[in-house]
Order: C-alpha cells, then sequence, then structure tokens
C-alpha cells in the first residue's frame, strides 16, 4: 500500500539525521555520566579511580547545593513574572495606535539583540554601579543614599538583568497574539456591556493564554541554564548568594579543577531540569492542545 | 421599546465622506432592512447606530434620548455580527450568559434567561460545547443567543446568513422572520441579498454610496421604484430599462418592464428578438432575448417550460399597465 511504503520511505530518509541527533546527544551524556563516577581531579588527573555515587552524595550534601537549588527557582520564576507582566503590559501598548509607534517598537525589541556578557557589563558598570552608574547618579541627585547593587542585592540585580534581555522576546510573542484577536470579538463585547477591564480579562487574556504559555516554556529552558550574566557581574557572590547551579557546576569544575563532582553535579541539573519541564507540562501544556 | 431615528447623520473617515447627510426614522417594532451594492456604506450606518462608530455631525435618537454621545453598552442595542464573534474559549452557555454577567445580573436569574432563549433557539444539546465545535448554522443561533437575552431595544444584524449555505440560509431567514413575530422588537437587518430583503422586511431602505435611494414597503419599492437605481436594484432578474426611441413613444428617457411583465409568443407580438441564452429553473423559463431596441439582450419571463431554442424568433408584449417611466434624471414620471 501507498502508505505503508511511504511510512518506510520516509523512516529511511529520516535515519541518518535522528542517528546523527542520538550520537551528538547521547555521547557527551554518557562520557558525563561515566565522568561522574571517577574520582577525577585537575590537579591530579593521573589517578582517576572509581568512586561510585561518592560524587553525587558529596554534591548534593555541598550546602551551597541547596542554596544554588533554590537562587535557581528564584531567578527563573523572578524573570518570568517580570517578562510575562511587563511584556503583556508593553504588548498592550504596542497595539495601540500613537505617534511614532514603529520607531518604539524597534527600540523596544533592541535589547535582544545584545549579548548576555555586553549586557550584563553595561548594566553592572554602567547602570547599577553606585558612584559612576545612572541609578547612582539618580539616587544621589535626589539626595538618597545610593544602592550597592552587586554587593546588596545581587540575585535581584542579575534578575533585573536578564529579565531586561527576555522582555523584548515575550512583548514580541505577546503582541503577535495579540494582533490577532479579531476586532469584532473587542466589539461585541464592548455592546455586550463589557468595560476596557473586562474586556482584558475575559477576551484578551484567554485569546493570549497559548502565546503565554510558549513563551514561559521557551524562557525556561533558557533561564535555567542562566552563565554569563552571573560570571561577569557578580561571580555567584557575595558568598554564594547569587549562584545558580550551572555556575555551582562550573566552579566545581573550574575553581575546585573537582571533574568528577562537577559532572555529577550536571546530571543533576540535568534530572532537575526535566523534573520542572514535566511539571510545566503537565501545569500550563494542556493551552497547546485544542 | 425601540424606536430609531437619526437626523442630519453624517459620517466621514478622514477627507472621504461615506454617508453624507442622512435622515431615517425607524418605528418601534419594525422589521428594517438596508440593501445595497458593495461598499455603499451598510455596516458603517448599523455601526453608527450601534456606536461602533462616532458619528462626524448629526443625531441618534433612541426611544427619544439622544444616544449620538453614548458608548455602545448604553444603548440597549444588541449585534449578530457577520463572523458571529463568539468568544472561542467560552462554551454556548457561557457566551450567552456573558452580557447578563457584565451587566451584573444574579446567577439564579442569569440561569433562567439562558435557558429560556436555548429552548427558543434549539441550542439545548450542544449548550456546554465551545464555539469551534459548532456548525455555521448553530453559531449563528449562538450569536442570536447571545443577542436575545439582554432583552435589547432593538436588534441589529450585519448580513448574518451571508457565510451560510443556500439550503441553511433559507431555514435561518425564515427563523430570523419568525423570532421577529415572536418578540416583536425593532430590528435593523443589513444584507446585499435582495431575496433576503423581499421577504423579511417591514420597510426597505436602499442605499448607494451613503445616500438613501428610496425608502418604503417591499412591494412599494417592487410597483413603484422611485428612480432608475431602485428599479435596477430591487427585483430578481432585474428591471429592463431601455433608452432611445422606444422610451420617446411613452415621453420618457427611460423605460422600464420587469421580466414578468413581458408577454412571449412565437408567432406575433409588439417587440421581434432573438433568442440567446436560455435558463430554465423548472419553474420557470429566462429567457435572454436580443432586439433591435437596446444594445444588450432583453430579459423574459415565462411560466414553467417554454420550448425555443438559441437562434430561435420570438416576439416579445411588454404589459401596457406595467411600463415604467423615467425622466432624463433618472427619476419616476407618475
Ligand atoms: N475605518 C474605515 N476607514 C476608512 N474607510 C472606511 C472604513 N470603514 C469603511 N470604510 C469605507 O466606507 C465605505 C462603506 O463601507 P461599508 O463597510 O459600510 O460598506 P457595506 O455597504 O457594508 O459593504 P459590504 O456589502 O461589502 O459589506 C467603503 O468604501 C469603505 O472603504
Ligand atoms: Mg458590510
Amino acid at each position: 500500500m501507498a502508505t505503508t511504503h511511504t511510512k518506510s520511505a520516509a523512516r529511511a530518509m529520516m535515519a541518518p539525521s535522528v542517528i546523527a541527533l542520538l550520537i551528538w546527544m547521547a555521547v557527551p551524556l554518557a562520557m558525563t555520566l561515566y565522568y561522574s563516577t571517577l574520582g577525577y581531579s585537575l590537579y591530579n588527573p593521573i589517578s582517576t579511580p572509581f568512586v561510585g555515587f561518592d560524587n553525587y552524595s558529596y554534591f548534593l550534601s555541598d550546602p551551597t547545593f541547596s542554596a544554588a537549588l533554590v537562587n535557581t527557582l528564584i531567578l527563573v520564576v523572578g524573570v518570568l513574572c517580570i517578562t510575562v507582566g511587563g511584556g503583556i503590559l508593553v504588548a498592550l501598548l504596542l497595539d495601540q495606535d500613537f505617534y511614532g509607534v514603529n520607531v518604539v517598537r524597534l527600540l523596544v525589541i533592541a535589547p535582544f539583540f545584545v549579548m548576555p556578557t555586553v549586557a550584563a557589563l553595561v548594566w553592572k558598570n554602567m547602570m547599577m554601579n553606585p558612584v559612576y552608574g545612572v541609578i547612582g547618579q539618580f539616587l544621589s541627585s535626589i539626595g538618597l543614599q545610593p544602592i550597592d547593587w552587586m554587593t546588596e542585592v545581587p540575585l535581584l540585580s542579575i534578575i533585573i538583568i536578564v529579565a531586561w534581555q527576555w522582555l523584548p522576546f515575550a512583548t514580541l510573542i505577546l503582541l503577535t497574539a495579540l494582533q490577532s484577536l479579531s476586532s469584532d470579538q473587542k466589539e461585541a463585547a464592548e455592546m455586550d456591556g463589557a468595560g476596557a477591564l473586562s474586556i482584558f480579562w475575559y477576551i484578551t487574556l484567554p485569546h493570549m493564554s497559548r502565546a503565554i504559555t510558549v513563551v514561559i516554556l521557551i524562557q525556561t529552558i533558557f533561564l535555567l541554564s542562566i552563565f554569563a550574566e552571573i560570571l561577569v557581574t557578580t561571580n555567584g557572590g557575595p558568598g554564594s548568594q547569587s549562584t545558580n547551579l550551572t555556575y555551582l557546576v562550573y566552579q566545581q569544575a573550574i575553581s575546585f579543577g573537582d571533574v568528577g563532582a562537577a559532572s555529577a553535579g550536571g546530571i543533576v541539573a540535568v534530572i532537575l531540569a526535566n523534573i520542572v519541564a514535566i511539571f510545566l507540562v503537565r501545569l500550563i501544556g494542556k493551552n497547546l492542545d485544542a | 421599546m425601540g424606536a430609531i431615528r437619526l437626523e442630519k447623520v453624517r459620517k466621514a473617515f478622514g477627507e472621504a465622506v461615506i454617508i453624507p447627510e442622512l435622515d431615517l426614522d425607524i418605528k418601534d417594532g419594525e422589521f428594517v432592512v438596508f440593501v445595497g451594492p458593495s461598499g455603499c456604506g451598510k455596516s458603517t450606518l448599523l455601526r453608527l447606530i450601534a456606536g461602533l462608530e462616532d458619528v462626524t455631525s448629526g443625531d441618534i435618537t433612541i426611544d427619544g434620548t439622544n444616544a449620538t454621545e453614548l458608548p455602545p453598552a448604553k444603548r440597549r442595542l444588541a449585534m449578530v455580527f457577520q463572523s458571529y464573534a463568539l468568544y472561542p474559549h467560552m462554551s454556548v452557555r457561557k457566551n450567552i450568559a456573558f452580557p447578563l454577567k457584565m451587566a451584573g445580573m444574579d446567577k439564579a436569574e442569569i440561569d433562567k434567561r439562558v435557558s429560556n432563549a436555548a429552548k427558543i433557539l434549539n441550542l439545548d444539546n450542544y449548550i456546554d460545547r465551545r464555539p469551534g465545535q459548532l456548525s455555521g448554522g448553530q453559531r449563528q443561533r449562538v450569536a442570536i443567543g447571545r443577542a436575545i437575552v439582554r432583552e435589547p431595544a432593538a436588534f441589529l444584524f450585519d448580513e448574518p446568513l451571508s457565510n451560510l449555505d443556500a439550503a441553511l440560509r433559507v431555514g435561518m431567514r425564515l427563523e430570523i422572520s419568525e423570532l421577529h413575530q415572536r418578540l416583536k422588537t425593532t430590528m435593523i437587518y443589513v444584507t446585499h441579498d435582495q431575496v433576503e430583503a423581499m421577504t423579511m422586511a417591514d420597510k426597505i431602505v436602499v442605499l448607494h454610496a451613503g445616500h438613501i435611494e428610496q425608502v418604503g414597503s417591499p412591494l412599494e419599492l417592487y410597483s413603484r421604484p422611485r428612480n432608475t437605481f431602485v428599479a435596477g436594484f430591487i427585483g430578481s432578474p432585474k428591471m429592463n430599462l431601455l433608452t432611445g426611441a422606444e422610451a420617446k413613444k411613452h415621453d420618457a428617457a427611460t423605460i422600464g418592464v420587469r421580466p414578468e411583465h413581458i408577454a412571449l409568443s412565437t408567432s406575433e407580438g409588439m417587440w421581434k428578438g432573438t433568442v440567446k441564452v436560455s435558463e430554465h429553473l423548472g419553474s420557470d423559463t429566462f429567457l435572454h432575448v436580443e432586439t433591435a431596441l437596446h444594445p444588450e439582450p432583453l430579459t423574459v419571463r415565462a411560466d414553467g417550460e417554454f420550448p425555443v431554442h438559441y437562434g430561435d424568433t420570438v416576439y416579445l408584449t411588454p404589459q401596457a399597465d406595467k411600463i415604467h417611466r423615467f425622466d432624463d434624471k433618472g427619476l419616476a414620471i407618475r
């Protein structure tokens, strides 16, 4: 039959790329799993004895681990709240017709094109520096004590920087969703006696729910592995106040030279990411069918 | 109660004047149909009445109170859109209940009214489905249900049946007429389908480029068109309009004869012609007959079957008392 034939042909055609992809994913994963069972220090790479689950118990019992776990979650949730909430507001604003809306749209999207390291450095030195930064200068000029962002509120600072970078993405997706809402529906609601707030709550927001889901899912994947912003601003400090899981794994490998523990951490991070993903898909993924 | 009065209403989008000053009186309980060619401003006029567009100048009075500045919700009008404009994420029940919920009505009263509307419109079987799971005709009923629960002063329909297939359209046409008989509420209905206009209306308003060409009952427009535009627009197939020598004989610049008012014969008659295309509908036959009177063929209706073929010669005789005469400005001579 034609259909069976096309199916097997399709399988044969896809096989090379599927196999390449599997190798591409499976080899690093297998290597990481393998290293995570070795006592492998960069300071003594000659002897790499098999240690079983020691690396895991070491990594998981490290007090920095629980701190990093909490930080990771705060970072993800904080950035999501700001970008989704802010994205909806900015999208609503950009959906209006006002003079120069095209220029404003371009400006709003601009942060997305700035590299994470550059963005973080600009924020650290030109915005948040208590002496030279714009925020510090502004606070001084109105007679307030400037805040030393990176030492006083390191995690919040990173949340702000990352949210600034991801706001354009959220705005863009939400704006396209907003623009696909038919004006008939809004007008029908208007005639049905709904005010601006009711229209937003009962018509606009449900219409955008799918786009919001997409934003949350995609951003979560990227936000779980934030690294560059932490490296160039706080270095995970002070102490471990702004260390997330990714940064902790990096520290284990590079600062402490402990490849075994870093690999174990990497595996833990993968498992956690999967837990979060399953949880998210269960919770909000149903918005995507229908 | 739903008497609506438009006084010197004018609408311009920027430079483009879509509706030059227009007056219109709609009595309580009337079924008024706006007809006109595409782009003549029917929807715009309806949206002005609904309050979805602001008038450029003039006044709209609803039930004696000036509604020109009122927002749509305060005008107590309900609208059924061509696209139905149902809320896709709400069930049929929630869709219908939405205007009541917005009005802050209590739960028991909402339930009562929704189930009442569902019964009138036969919506009971799919009351918990989403609009996406309904057929076009069912969606249309939901849209009407959402309009009637509010018990509005008047209903506004913007080409509500144009997305339905022919059979369903006939059915819904009857349903809407019946609804009007039952509710006795004012209805304003926009269409460019003149069968809908003729069959449903108490009063037809013929629009052309934002002007009102004529207002009257369907039969009035059919038997006494005020000008050539209305004469050509109302009636199907179109009235034959003749200029030149034949019109002169009747002291007019243009004369018009409807296809159904011309007698056909194969042997004798007033005008000789050659049969072109014939359209056989079973109940009637429409012949397109080429004559020396006019460059375009005349349309003639014959009852039942009329056995002629392409190229045959026929004779046409217009009924003398059914000839419409128009002067050189296109206005009817009476
Ligand atoms: N928002 C607007 N801005 C500018 N011009 C408009 C606007 N809305 C309508 N028009 C113009 O007004 C005229 C009348 O439009 P309208 O929609 O009322 O026509 P209509 O009679 O309903 O036609 P149809 O039978 O095709 O629905 C059209 O020429 C249209 O281009
Ligand atoms: Mg229209």
